[in-house]
């Protein structure tokens, strides 16, 4: 049976600094907090063609699961991308 | 050390030039991901998590202040103030810009250094003993022919692009601290009849599959070294598993086939190859070891170390456990602990790097290594100078005296920066240490070592950890696996698994019920844990981690 489609985000690693962004309604954000949330699937699967298109700007762009409250990562994978390293405030805590 | 020719040094340039040209093309548009990301990762560049990283070779671990200082400027200038050194004799930057890329590979090469075949399917940094050419039992240092082989790998046409990585391992004494058993090919120098020769160890590695290597041949004359690693890698290249990617280290070769066959193939290779190597390898070593020769070692009382020894009890503790008998009468290696109790295991500042390049400079002939276990050795001091190094470490915060004790841990990055983790490692190491040194047992507890890896592949030496840690992604949440029993000495043994995993919460308290079961269970102190390990097996342990288990079936 297929996996029922669960609320995301698309993401992806800037080509230039290399760290996590999110597609927002116009264009990519740094913070989570401003991607547009995907409830849809078909919408998401647009979505996730247009990043893909987008190949001098980001790398590997990829559909992440979220909690739209927040919105917020449900596994901590996509926690730590969001956030940065547990050892140093670095990476996007650091702007935070 | 190996001085760079003028060959070396326009062959950097050369391949930097066209490294800049490609980022400059991918920025541009003019290349895709799929057809630069081959490229940059044969110059060392990968992205991770949350950024780029530039993985820096550091051949046989040894480099010299100013390769060090370099190091140090690289890691303000371009990056966040630190490096990682890893247990495959490199450096780590983990926050570099692409853009910036070709010129921290340019800045290495002013000090001869770079990022070739650090990454992709070829022959990898060529490791070797970190106490090579210093220590008391070495047979003959193994930097020369380890260059010998960064040389004839370089590039090498025929090995750029390999069913998998493939990593070879050089130790010239009979104590392993370069794990070469657990290499695609561990070498190790021994001596027959007066002459030098080699133990070729083959079909050894970590990882999902992890095995300890096979003799391929106890013996081969150094004039025979290159035809037959040639010979070897040439058999794996058309040998190994380019199906499935997990299959694909010549340890599945050598396991699928059998030693015999390989030996059989390898000696086939062997004549049909050998022709070609006219000698001038060996007037290369010549060279090579010409380079390497010994510093001009110099006679001074030891009595300030004596002094020091009984009169501070700070300097003695390290003293016992970071200083290791030298070859030199008078002399000693310092291990330089990047361990202290909390910090990221292998994370030196700049300003910490300045001052090891400094104390080499002044201590140590000019000559630093890194160690797989991602410490960095003064491989040359004085026993008169180690009062003065130790103060000057202490200021810099790289006093720690906790080599081979249980907060002196491997930890690979994990998920706090790798794209291939499943669960952190760096914050496990942490809490080990932090919890070790608050109960103030370390030093009692003695020789033991914990490696963590965040992920099947083993970057953190797990499976040769005496306690091993392995994180995985267990239906979403953090869960840490524990091995016992590994060893990655000249007596290597895989570990043994010693149950169901831990939650991150789990974890400490679990180690800590170990080596609490440890000290009871030692015969005396002298007892090492994995004496006693091997003395008792795993049940005893297995009850202390698993009280539970116990409880239930009572």
């Amino acid at each position: 049976m297929p996996k029922a489609f669960k609320p995301s985000v698309v993401t992806a690693n800037a080509l230039l600094e290399g760290d996590v962004v999110y597609m927002g309604a116009s264009g990519w954000v740094r913070d989570l907090a401003q991607a547009e949330v995907l409830t849809d699937e078909a919408d998401a699967d647009i979505r996730l063609i247009e990043a893909q298109a987008q190949a001098d700007t980001v790398v590997g762009v990829y559909l992440a699961e979220v909690d739209p409250d927040g919105p917020t990562p449900t596994h901590f994978r996509e926690a730590f991308r969001a956030k940065g390293p547990s050892n140093y405030a670095h990476g996007k805590q650091e702007t935070a | 050390m190996y001085s760079y020719t003028e060959f070396d040094d326009a062959f950097l340039a050369e391949r930097n030039a066209q490294f800049r040209a490609q980022v400059e093309r991918r920025i541009d548009g003019s290349l895709t991901e799929d057809e630069f990301k081959p490229l940059r990762l044969m110059n060392g560049l990968y992205l991770q998590l949350h950024a780029y990283m530039l993985r820096v070779a550091i051949p046989y671990g040894t480099l010299n202040g100013r390769q060090m200082d370099q190091l140090a400027m690289i890691a303000e200038r371009w990056d966040k103030g630190y490096g990682h050194f890893t247990t495959r004799q490199n450096i780590q930057y983990n926050w570099p810009e692409l853009r910036d890329v070709p010129d921290m590979l340019d800045a290495l090469a002013e000090v001869n250094m770079h990022a070739i075949q650090t990454s992709g399917n070829t022959i990898r940094n060529v490791t070797a003993d970190h106490f090579a050419g210093a220590a008391a039992d070495e047979v003959a240092d193994p930097r020369p022919v380890a260059e010998l082989i960064r040389q004839w790998s370089t590039d090498h046409p025929e090995f750029q692009f390999l069913p998998r990585k493939f990593k070879v391992a050089v130790s010239g004494a009979p104590h392993d601290r370069a794990v070469i058993k657990a290499h695609d090919i561990g070498l190790r120098i021994v001596e027959r009849d007066g002459a030098l020769g080699f133990e070729v160890i083959v079909g050894g590695g970590l990882g999902r599959t992890p095995m300890i290597g096979k003799v391929l041949y106890d013996f081969v004359r150094s004039e025979d070294l290159l035809p037959t690693l040639e010979a070897i890698v040439s058999v794996y290249n058309l040998l190994g598993r380019r199906d499935n990617k997990y299959k694909a280290r010549i340890k599945i070769t050598v396991h699928e086939n059998g030693i015999e066959d390989i030996r059989a193939r390898v000696d086939a290779r062997y004549a049909l190859i050998r022709a070609q190597f006219t000698g001038v390898d060996q007037q290369m070593l010549a060279r090579i070891e010409a380079d390497f020769a010994a510093p001009a070692f110099v006679e001074k009382s030891i009595a300030p170390f004596e002094a020091a020894y009984t009169n501070d009890p700070v300097f003695r503790a390290w003293a016992d456990t970071n200083v290791d008998a030298h070859r030199a009468p008078g002399y000693a290696i310092v291990s330089i602990s990047l361990k202290a109790h909390g910090a990221t295991p292998g994370d030196a500042t700049a300003d910490q790097m300045r001052v090891m390049a400094d104390l080499a400079r002044r201590y140590a002939h000019d000559e630093l290594r890194i160690s797989h276990e991602q410490n960095v050795i003064l491989p040359h001091v004085h026993r008169a100078d180690l009062p003065a190094v130790h103060a000057a470490l202490k200021d810099a915060g790289l006093g720690t005296a906790n080599i081979g004790l249980i907060s002196d841990i491997i930890a690979c990055p994990g998920m706090d920066y790798c794209a291939l983790a499943t669960a952190r490692s760096i914050p496990i190491a942490q809490e080990i240490a932090t919890r070790f040194d608050a109960l103030k047992i370390e030093h009692d507890v003695g020789p033991l070592k914990i490696k963590i890896s965040g992920c099947i592949n083993a970057c953190g030496h797990h499976h040769v950890g005496h306690i091993g840690i392995l994180g995985l992604d267990r239906a979403g949440v953090e869960s840490y696996q524990i091995t016992l029993g590994g060893d990655g000495t000249e007596d290597a043994a895989i570990g043994e698994r010693a149950g169901p995993g831990f939650s991150a919460d789990e974890i400490i308290p679990a180690i800590e019920r170990l080596v609490m079961a440890y000290l009871d269970l030692r015969q005396d102190p002298s007892e090492t844990f994995l004496a006693t390990y091997r003395r008792l097996g795993l049940a005893p342990f297995k009850s202390a981690l698993y009280p539970e288990a116990k409880a239930d079936a009572a």
